[in-house]
């Protein structure tokens, strides 16, 4: 065996290919939050449909979309063969574990706060990547003047859209979409779904103040010198900031739409 | 210093006849126990009793009985050497506990250290992960001078607390687990940090890490429990050199671990 495969093989190279995958899951949060943000804007859903074809048909970041959907499932299956591989190195478990003693409640269930997350990704997609995919969103044309800059908005059906355009026309600048916004919209009018989706954000927040932290040692990063940037960040952008913003479109969608 | 109590147990111990047989849990009565007493000498009291009854008397590990050997264990009411941090087993007082209490006492539990008899378990898997490269080769030859190598202070300080580590298992004990990650990045941290310990310094790492995987222990998931459960406070900071070294080694270095 070649030394990176016994690497990668070892307990230490199991968690390191954890550490690698979350991480750029973290990194991937960031910039699925600031694209997210145009959902607050109030234009009918403009900027977010935009956004959401040029997300699809950018080839650069159609590849790294490849990279995300390996690093989720990489990510899954290390952590199911890490959880079977744990549980074998103690086969005859404790009467009496004080675990809350020594430890953190969520640094000791991240399977179980990973698996609502999964679950979560799963119906996320199903409720948005798929119906975007599989033309089962509505579509929608805005017309802008170019002079006032007064937006008329239709809503088009399925034989009159073709794809995607922008063009303009007798002083308009026309805009054929895919209303993802309206799917979005729609999809956040049920109240379940909607607690759903807050309880996850809620996982999350547990999962990646635990994984940030640790990814850095398992990748061997842990010195009192900069391990207190690592720790802000965790607490700050990955437990707080990121969850609270992504929690809050459900809910606005739910009370404000 | 409180005062002296008696008081009267109830002791819930694993009791298993060899590595084969299942063992079960036994209640035992512990009466008039001082609290005065290290935890290692309320069970010598129990079983002083057993014996005098003609029962076979608890077995457990113990040696110095002064907290430096590492030989004491005992998973004791969910915790590894007991309710107080930073102690081992031996260096416990009954004071910790109270009158009419009840104790659950079990061995470590991992698949790499099997249960020898009741409550000790076969800890030589630290053995044979510390002779696969746990040690600096030296040559014969003259001693050379103490002081002839130079070394910096914060490297020696760091160096000495990771060598304090006295491979009592708790940091296995502890973690959900089984992990002995704690014990083996102190026994490779000790020698990355001292020029004495440089040579060998990548076959080490790989080595004992190999050995390590060999035995069975899992795989960390940094709850810090095993940091938190070190009598003598070894850093998590060691984990993550260990780490460092390691992938350092399999990645950008030409060395391979000792056959
Ligand atoms: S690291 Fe601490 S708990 Fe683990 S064997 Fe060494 S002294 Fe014991
Ligand atoms: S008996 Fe030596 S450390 Fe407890």
């Amino acid at each position: 065996m070649s030394s990176f495969n016994q690497a990668l093989t070892s307990t230490l190279g199991k968690k390191l290919i954890m550490a690698l995958t979350g991480l750029f899951l973290c990194a991937f949060l960031i910039v699925h939050l600031i694209g997210n943000l145009q959902l607050f804007k109030d234009d009918a859903g403009k900027a977010f449909n935009d956004y959401a074809y040029f997300m699809t048909h950018f080839t650069p970041i159609k590849a790294v979309s490849y990279l995300l959907y390996a690093s989720i499932i990489i990510h899954a299956l290390y952590a199911l063969i890490l959880t079977v591989y744990n549980r074998k190195a103690r086969p005859i478990g404790y009467a009496s574990f004080a675990g809350d003693k020594n430890s953190t409640w969520s640094s000791r269930n991240m399977g179980i706060l990973g698996t609502v997350l999964l679950v979560f990704i799963a119906t996320h997609m199903a409720n948005f990547w798929w119906k975007f995919h599989n033309d089962e969103v509505p579509y929608i044309e805005y017309r802008t003047d170019l002079n006032t800059l007064e937006t008329q908005v239709t809503e088009l059906n399925a034989s009159e859209f073709t794809d995607y355009q922008n063009f303009t026309q007798d002083g308009q600048e026309v805009t054929r979409a895919r209303d993802l916004y309206k799917q979005v919209a729609y999809a956040f009018q049920n109240p379940i779904l909607v607690a759903f989706y807050v309880l996850a954000m809620a996982a999350m927040s547990f999962h990646l103040i635990h994984g940030f932290n640790s990814a850095f040692q398992s990748l061997g990063f842990n010195h009192r010198k900069y391990i207190p940037i690592v720790r802000f960040l965790a607490l700050w952008v990955f437990g707080i900031i990121i969850p609270i913003a992504f929690a809050a479109m459900p809910l606005y969608f739910f009370f404000c739409k | 210093m409180s005062e002296e109590r008696t008081m009267n147990l109830t002791l819930k111990v694993w009791r298993q006849k060899n590595e084969n047989e299942k063992g079960k849990f036994v209640t035992i009565q512990a009466n008039g126990i001082s609290s005065d007493m290290s935890f290692l000498e309320m069970l010598d009291v129990v079983n002083e009793d057993l014996t005098r009854k003609g029962e076979d008397p608890i077995y457990f590990d113990h040696d110095c009985r002064e907290g430096i050997c590492g030989m004491c264990s005992l998973h004791i009411n969910g915790r590894p050497h007991g309710p107080k941090q930073g102690t081992t087993t031996c260096q416990l007082h009954m004071r910790s506990f109270h009158d009419g209490q009840t104790i659950v006492i079990e061995p470590w539990r991992a698949a790499a250290f099997p249960v020898i008899k009741d409550l000790a378990v076969d800890r030589t898997a630290f053995e044979r992960i510390q002779q696969a490269g746990g040690y600096v080769s030296v040559n014969t030859g003259g001693v050379p001078d103490g002081n002839a190598i130079p070394i910096p202070k914060p490297s020696a300080d760091e160096a000495f607390e990771s060598a304090t580590c006295i491979g009592c298992g708790a940091c296995v004990a502890a973690c959900k687990n089984a992990s002995a990650m704690l014990f083996v990045s102190a026994k490779i941290s000790q020698y990355a940090l001292l020029p004495q310990g440089q040579a060998e310094r990548y076959q080490r790492a790989q080595a004992m890490v190999e050995q390590m995987d060999r035995e069975g222990f899992g795989a960390c998931t940094v709850t810090k429990a095993c940091e938190a459960e070190c009598p003598v406070g070894i850093k998590l900071t060691n984990i993550a050199r260990m780490n460092r070294e390691y992938f350092n080694a399999k990645f950008f270095k030409e060395k391979t671990a000792h056959s």
